[in-house]
């Protein structure tokens, strides 16, 4: 029998009760009311992470150890709960101008978040495998739900058949482990790598190379990343901020549980390709991103980029790469979510894609906007004090620290090249005349608390990042 | 013979005329309801192996769920009469067709006595022994896999509803 302790679902259940109630409601409130959707989803939110906070420190697992409660479960889970409730936050005016189905759009967000927080809790593969589609499917969903869009739909349908791809794999990698090692668990699939060791069949090195690509997949990291573009530009913009800050997040929570901590014993299996992925993803992002004409477009290539940045501290391991890893996607859903969110601000048409020209002269015309913009774009490029900055000074020094030089040299020097295109936006802000054919931006205040927020949470990473890398470093011991 | 032999031939001589219908029938949707019967009969062959649950997932999924695709790409598609095949493809599969037949029946010859049969429990693949470990140790992915299949229902009505104005 298993051991019934629900406790390890609380913040999942809690989201969940959530989108199952602003379903329920969606169906009360007449068209015009449906705003109190967005209040009723932040509370749920909310609620959420007061217990989040409240069971930080607990060491809880349930269902045969199927999940597991720990620091790591409950800091990923805050970074969901956070981005989730920043796109809510600056979406209330974006889905109600596109026409967009409020109350399906507001629960679809809570289960993707369902999702995301069940996978970084997640101890066995089926489960973590559940969560995945759980959170995917709600969010290609969310990506084709501006209906009257055609780029909505296309992006919808391309990250489907894309995304089902990359399941296969994650899902044959499943199979192939689960045939060396008789378990779907993680704790007996380590148990068996520790005390049979060299004694593998072949097939387990290939199902853990077959994960490592379906989690390429979700990342983004190139040569597996010809999605993102396409799926970034089509999205509703809010959605292309919450993919780009959760999704990322959550794939890379599993990843690190999975197989950088879990799966540790193969490592001399993926280290070496783990490396090329990288090094490629850092370079030809930047290089990309370079010559796009869409700030959207150009977003896109710089999170595969950043997802570059991030492989870093998964070549460097266990032991220099946890603390890194975590305290670098707590300041990207900050700086990243802050840069989409401005773009929402911009009103955008069917047609005309958001290129550099639109931000002509923002800088004087909306200095609230422009300076945030500023802000997001200097973090992103890496300039101190700026959270970016310190997110990139750990990676980078891990991997000196462990005996990377190649990879820290080859990451500064990418980090350099992406100055190119960040300064690009702050020149047109500033240093073009705003023409007249220049688009108008939303008067949303929601959506500028959101972007304020963002904001705030860049400077306050880094400039005081002590306590977030205190925390970082808690959640990642907290794996067992 | 015994009398459930007699049902086994019955239910194979019926399965491979109905195969033999999907392949050679020229009208699509012919095709289609051959498939289904064929897919029928080995739904019947399941149950009486004693493996009753199978059959039942056999009729769910593949005669339920998969045949209602094939007929909406039929119906979407609405294409006419095959043409007779012959060529390439033609060849392939004869030549797919005939290895396979070649290693069955080498499979068959070669097993003369039986192999030590898989020590199945009385309850293996019965409804109970699925239900039970389906609700004590996968209890939770049976849950979010509820969950998954709310969310699917959401996102069909909400991307494919036809709008009122």
């Amino acid at each position: 029998m298993t051991d019934v302790n629900l406790v390890p679902l609380l913040p999942a259940t809690q989201v969940l009760l959530t989108a199952l109630v602003v379903l329920l409601l969606d169906l009360f409130y007449q068209e015009g009311e449906k705003g109190l959707l967005a209040w009723v989803s932040l509370l749920g939110l909310a609620l959420c992470a007061g217990e989040t906070l409240f069971l930080w420190g607990s060491q809880e697992s349930a269902f045969g150890d199927a999940v597991m409660l720990d620091n790591f479960a409950l800091f990923f889970t805050q970074i969901f709960l956070g981005a989730a409730a920043l796109t809510i936050l600056s979406s209330v005016h974006y889905i109600r101008q596109a026409e967009i189905h409020e109350g399906e759009f507001y629960a679809l967000v809570l289960f993707a978040t369902t999702g995301m927080i069940l996978m970084a809790a997640a101890k066995d593969l089926i489960v973590f495998f559940l969560a995945l589609e759980t959170m995917s499917i709600a969010v290609y969903i969310l990506t084709g739900i501006w209906r009257a869009s055609g780029r909505s739909s296309e992006a919808a349908m391309k990250y489907f058949l894309m995304g089902a791809f990359a399941t296969g794999f994650l899902l044959y990698g499943i199979a192939l482990i689960y045939g060396a090692t008789g378990s779907t668990h993680l704790n007996e699939i380590s148990n068996y790598l520790i005390e049979s060791p060299e004694d593998w069949p072949p097939y387990l090195i290939g199902g853990a190379l077959l994960l490592l690509v379906g989690f390429a997949f979700k990342v983004g990291a190139v040569p597996f990343h010809f999605w993102v573009p396409d799926v970034y530009e089509g999205a509703p913009t809010p959605v292309t901020g919450f993919m780009s800050v959760a999704v990322k997040a959550a794939a890379f929570a599993a990843w690190a549980r999975i197989l950088m901590h879990q799966l540790a014993p193969l490592d001399s299996d993926w280290a070496f390709p783990l490396w090329v992925l990288a090094i490629i993803t850092m370079t030809l992002g930047n290089l990309l991103a370079i010559s796009q004409a869409s700030v959207k477009r150009m977003l896109a290539y710089s999170s595969i980029a950043h997802a570059g940045y991030l492989l870093v501290a998964l070549v460097v391991g266990e032991e220099w790469g946890g603390l890194p890893l975590l305290f670098y996607l707590l300041t990207y859903a900050f700086m990243a979510f802050g840069a989409f969110a401005v773009i929402t601000a911009l009103a955008e048409t069917e047609q005309s894609p958001e290129d550099y020209r639109d931000f002509s002269g923002l800088g004087f015309k909306h200095p609230f906007l422009g300076m945030a913009m500023t802000l997001f774009m200097l973090s992103l490029a890496g300039f101190p004090p700026l959270a970016g900055f310190a997110g990139k000074f750990y990676v980078f020094r891990s991997a000196v620290l462990s005996g990377h030089l190649a990879l820290a040299i080859i990451g500064v020097l990418n980090s350099l090249l992406s100055v190119i295109y960040y300064l690009r936006v702050i020149v047109a802000m500033y240093m073009e005349e705003g023409g007249a054919e220049g688009k108008s931006f939303r008067q949303a205040p929601y959506l500028y608390i959101a972007i304020g927020l963002a904001a705030l949470g860049t400077l306050y990473l880094g400039i005081l990042p002590a306590r977030a890398l205190e925390w970082s470093r808690v959640a990642f011991l907290s794996l067992d | 013979m015994t009398s459930s032999m007699m049902i086994f031939y019955l239910l194979a001589a019926l399965l491979v005329l109905s195969s033999l219908m999907v392949v050679f029938q020229r009208n699509v949707v012919h095709c289609a309801m051959a498939l289904v019967a064929a897919l029928f009969l080995i739904a019947i062959l399941f149950v009486t192996l004693q493996a009753a649950m199978v059959g039942v997932l056999q009729i769910l999924v593949y005669a339920g769920a998969i045949m209602v695709l094939f007929l909406f790409v039929i119906m979407l598609l609405n294409p006419t009469a095959l043409e007779p095949r012959r060529g390439l493809s033609w060849g392939f599969g004869m030549l797919v067709a005939l290895l396979l037949a070649g290693a069955l029946a080498a499979l068959v010859s070669h097993n003369e006595a039986p192999a030590d049969p898989f020590a199945a429990t009385e309850l293996f693949g019965a409804p109970e022994s699925l239900a039970k470990s389906l609700f004590t140790d996968f209890v939770l992915p049976f849950e979010i896999a509820s969950v998954l299949l709310l969310i699917a229902i959401v996102g069909a009505v909400v991307l494919a509803k036809r709008e009122h104005n």
